[in-house]
């Protein structure tokens, strides 16, 4: 009676797992099948082609803004991963008061409404006479991703222990390092996954790059964002198509690649 | 935990990279000629044109997209970043003209200009006066579209009046710029589309708050798919969306037909054209790119993938006959009375039409 | 001593970049357009038109949050119990959509739901009657709760992970029933997250503009298209920094809930 009642809760359960994530995959599953569309028409199904695939190589704003975008999420989470780093290490020794100052602000771009962040930096860079462009972009970008690394590398710099690094000073090692060879090895997955969330962001980011954007520069969000109210090419669900089945891949390889260790959550 | 990590940092590094090294190589080639920044609406353009441009002159394009008049004002008057040439409508133009905003076109540079059919550019001389800062690109009406399965034949629609008519309950498309939306109430009240009396405006936004709840969406271009897909039974749109519309339909084989009208009340005839902002940085390679675009093969192949009415008297005579007779991309003239052309009302008509439009959509 | 050097790129970094242009929004929705001091900006949030997008907003952010909470949190417990052992693949799982672009995602939303859309073919294949949602606020609050739903489900997960089984044990050998350790373990223990993850829903929520603009057809004015309008088409900057000065009263009141309920930052989504 009890195993069923076990198994009645586990269906409900894996129904139910089931359900998210149909509706989280769903539009990706739609803009797939709508990236072998024969036509250009978002609701008509005119045949299988891979025209789409073809043409977006060819398509040199396209190829553009693919650029644009993988550089400036690398670029940003990259430079964001290490001003936030150091930003980390040095507000975990901070005390009290200071370090609440200092998270009040980290929390600002993270709590902050995009529209107000990327309409401030606009603001801001017009005032100071820089001339909007990648640069405005990759700064705003580094501006919202530095708290997303922050933030994941504080839970891991708690968990070092300060007395490795003092044992390692004691020993006669000098403190840059002792960081490298004892804290930094412990730290590295936060910085890792700050990294990586950055560069997630920075990818789906378009409200703020579309305030901070200048001639020429765009990136997937904007020139996507540009041809909504005429169609958007189906090159467009092509490239990502093949973008979101790379990640896709290597993940599952990642995850069932043998040697794998199991990390209790 | 750290594998996913590593091997998506790993990608992510390498995919930027890569892509990195392509883009910087093909950024630094053709650097002696100059440049020219060009600031143009979605899907303007064939993108051969550019690359063409490009390999005849050696100027660098940098090409930007707008989506609306309104849009387009604010970047060029913050002066945030500066085009060489833009592409804005009439009464835009007139405001950026009355505004200082806008440089006299060189015509020694631009001999190709002659290959503009005269008619437009008596038409241009309601915002440019002296035709001395615009040369037409494109132009067009606003009608209605309507699909002939979902619409019954004594329902057809023939005037603006029509787009209130609540059999069409959720399945109007409305356009969702101001100056258009107020066209259409403006003109079934048989005020002109240009008024700045605020009974009228008063009048006309009462109109689209009590047309609402029969709109499906207000929309811009989507108005074309939308209707391709038969998702509303009747939609504002450009006359220039014809073209295309009537070879998706026999391209997807649907059964059903859309039918292009030019409202009995008159509509808006507008022209694109073609500028140079005061500020521009390259004037003479602005001036280059216009007379380029005038060339009668080059229109032709814009007009081949934009599929809005060409003003290039040269390119129109490249055409096939069929084409030169289809009236819903090229109506006479003639059949064009009653239309008017949009004209800048200066910043307080504008900053009332702007509310009255909030206080549409708000409702 | 030397290790607080270390901020300095990040404070310098923040000021610049955050501080700053946050005191310029101050600035512009303080003044008018000829620089004077004024709090008409502030102020125009209450003409009815304003009134109406702002209700509306914080009507559908709202919703959208509580629909988040209660699909968000039963969805973690599973989650959590089934231990997926791997804990950053969970993660992935959520964020991965994010690499298909969020306005593609939306976009494609409007092929599923139009009235010729995939679902209403796939109900009319089954002789279901078909649903008209699009261009609703049903439809936007789809849009909204399928954009940030993983905002919600993040920090509640990583909270509830952090609960000792023991805990659970111990309260279930002293006799307390399903709903007892609900109540009396896992909600009080899950604050933070559920906290944090209601900030990072509704923050985004209350102030987006182009999901209202994609699924609800433009007949749905929230107040995030109201500013976005004012900065690119009305070309009033001043109204604009002045309803901006609005919303941050309502992003201030979560970071002051963060504050209280979320000392240590247990509740961050990552």
């Amino acid at each position: 009676m009890k195993k069923r009642k076990e198994n009645i809760l586990k269906f409900v359960e894996n129904f139910y797992l089931v359900i998210i994530l149909i509706f989280l995959y769903a539009p990706i599953v739609t803009m797939m099948v709508l990236s072998f569309n024969n036509s250009k028409s978002r609701t008509q199904w005119g045949g299988f082609t891979l025209k789409w695939y073809a043409e977006m190589f060819e398509a040199s704003t396209v190829m553009d803004a693919l650029t644009n975008t993988l550089i400036i999420a690398f670029a940003s989470a990259l430079i964001a991963a290490i001003i936030g780093t150091a930003a980390a290490i040095a507000i975990n020794s901070m005390r009290r008061v200071p370090k609440m100052i200092v998270m009040g602000i980290t929390n600002i771009p993270m709590l902050n409404a995009d529209i107000v962040t990327g309409i401030s930096l606009m603001l801001a860079f017009i005032a100071f006479g820089i001339s909007l462009g990648f640069r405005t972009i990759l700064i705003a970008h580094i501006t919202f991703n530095i708290p997303y690394v922050i933030l994941s590398v504080m839970p891991k710099l708690k968990q070092t222990s300060k007395s490795t690094y003092e044992a390692a000073m004691d020993l006669g090692a000098s403190p840059v390092y002792a960081f490298f060879k004892v804290v930094f090895p412990d730290i590295l997955p936060g910085v890792l996954s700050g990294f990586l969330l950055a560069f997630t962001m920075s990818l789906d980011d378009f409200i703020i790059t579309h305030f901070t954007r200048g001639a020429g520069i765009n990136t997937l969000s904007t020139l996507i964002y540009s041809e909504v109210r005429r169609g958007i090419r189906p090159s467009m669900y092509a490239l990502s198509s093949i973008i979101f089945s790379a990640v896709l891949v290597l993940l599952l390889i990642t995850n069932f690649a043998p040697n794998f260790k199991k990390e209790k959550c | 935990m750290k594998n996913y990590l590593s091997v998506l940092a790993l990608i992510s590094l390498g995919a930027a990279s890569v892509l990195g090294g392509c883009g910087g190589k093909s950024s630094s080639s053709s650097q002696d000629a100059g440049e020219l920044y060009v600031y143009n609406w979605g899907e303007y353009i064939d993108e051969d044109v550019i690359d063409l441009f490009e390999e005849e002159t050696g100027i660098k394009v940098i090409y930007d997209l707008f989506e609306t008049n309104e849009e387009m004002y604010p970047v060029i008057e913050a002066g945030g970043v500066t085009y060489d040439v833009v592409c804005p409508s009439d009464y835009m133009i007139q405001k950026m003209i009355e505004n200082n905003m806008l440089a006299e076109i060189n015509f020694d540079n631009v001999p190709n200009v002659s290959q503009i059919a005269p008619e437009y550019m008596e038409r241009s001389k309601a915002f440019d006066p002296e035709n001395k800062y615009s040369v037409p690109y494109c132009w067009g009406t606003v009608g209605i579209l309507y699909n002939t399965s979902m619409v019954a034949p004594e329902d057809a629609p023939s005037k603006w009046a029509d787009l209130w008519n609540e059999k069409f309950s959720g399945e109007i498309l409305m356009q969702d710029s101001v100056r258009d939306a107020f066209m259409v109430a403006l003109k079934s009240l048989g005020y002109s589309m240009n008024t700045a009396d605020e009974a009228e405006l008063e009048e006309a936004k009462e109109l689209l708050v009590k047309q609402k709840p029969l709109v499906q969406a207000y929309v811009i271009d989507q108005v074309r798919d939308k209707m391709i897909g038969g998702e509303a039974a009747v939609g504002v749109i450009y006359s220039g969306e014809m073209l295309y519309i009537q070879e998706e339909v026999e391209n997807l084989g649907l059964e059903y037909d859309l039918e292009y009208v030019l409202p009995k009340e008159g509509t808006n005839v507008w022209i694109d054209s073609w500028v140079i902002p005061a500020n521009a940085k390259n004037k003479e390679n602005a001036e280059k790119w216009i007379d380029f675009l005038c060339r009668p093969e080059i229109a032709k192949m814009n007009f081949e993938y934009i599929t809005y009415p060409t003003p290039n008297q040269g390119a129109f005579e490249l055409l096939d006959e069929d084409m030169q007779n289809n009236k819903a991309v090229f109506p006479d003239w003639d059949s064009l009375d009653g239309c008017e052309v949009y004209q800048y009302l200066g910043d307080d008509t504008d900053a009332i039409y702007n509310n009255l439009w909030k206080e549409v959509k708000s409702n | 001593m030397s290790k607080k050097l270390l901020s300095g790129p990040y404070i310098a970094w923040m000021i610049g970049f955050t501080i700053i242009p946050l005191a310029l929004i101050v600035f512009y929705g303080l003044t008018d357009r000829s620089g004077a001091f004024t709090l008409d900006n502030v102020l125009a949030i209450a003409t009815p038109e304003h009134r109406k997008a702002l209700w509306l907003s914080l009507v559908l952010s709202f919703l959208s949050t509580i629909v988040c909470l209660v699909l968000a949190y039963p969805l973690a417990m599973i989650l959590r119990k089934r231990n997926m052992g791997r804990g950053s693949f969970v993660v992935f799982i959520f964020i991965l959509p994010m690499w298909m672009n969020f306005l593609l995602r939306t976009m494609a939303w409007q092929t599923l739901l139009e009235k010729n859309g995939v679902i209403n073919g796939i109900l009319s294949f089954l002789h279901l009657p078909t649903q008209s949602i699009i261009n609703t606020w049903g439809a936007i609050i789809l849009g909204m709760v399928y954009n940030f739903l993983p905002f919600m489900i993040l920090p509640i997960y990583n909270v509830l992970c952090k609960i000792d089984d023991n805990t659970i044990n111990a309260a279930k050998d002293l006799g307390a029933n399903f709903f007892q350790v609900l109540v009396h373990i896992w909600f009080p223990l899950s604050v933070p997250g559920v906290i944090s993850g209601i900030t990072m829903v509704f923050v985004p929520a209350l102030t987006t503009f182009v999901i209202s603009n994609l699924l609800g057809g433009s007949k749905i004015l929230l107040i995030g298209n109201v500013i976005e309008q004012e900065f690119t088409r009305g070309s009033n900057w001043n109204l604009g920094s002045g309803l901006s000065l609005v919303l941050m009263i309502f992003i201030l009141i979560s970071m002051a809930l963060i504050a209280k309920y979320d000392k240590n930052g247990e509740g961050t989504a990552f």
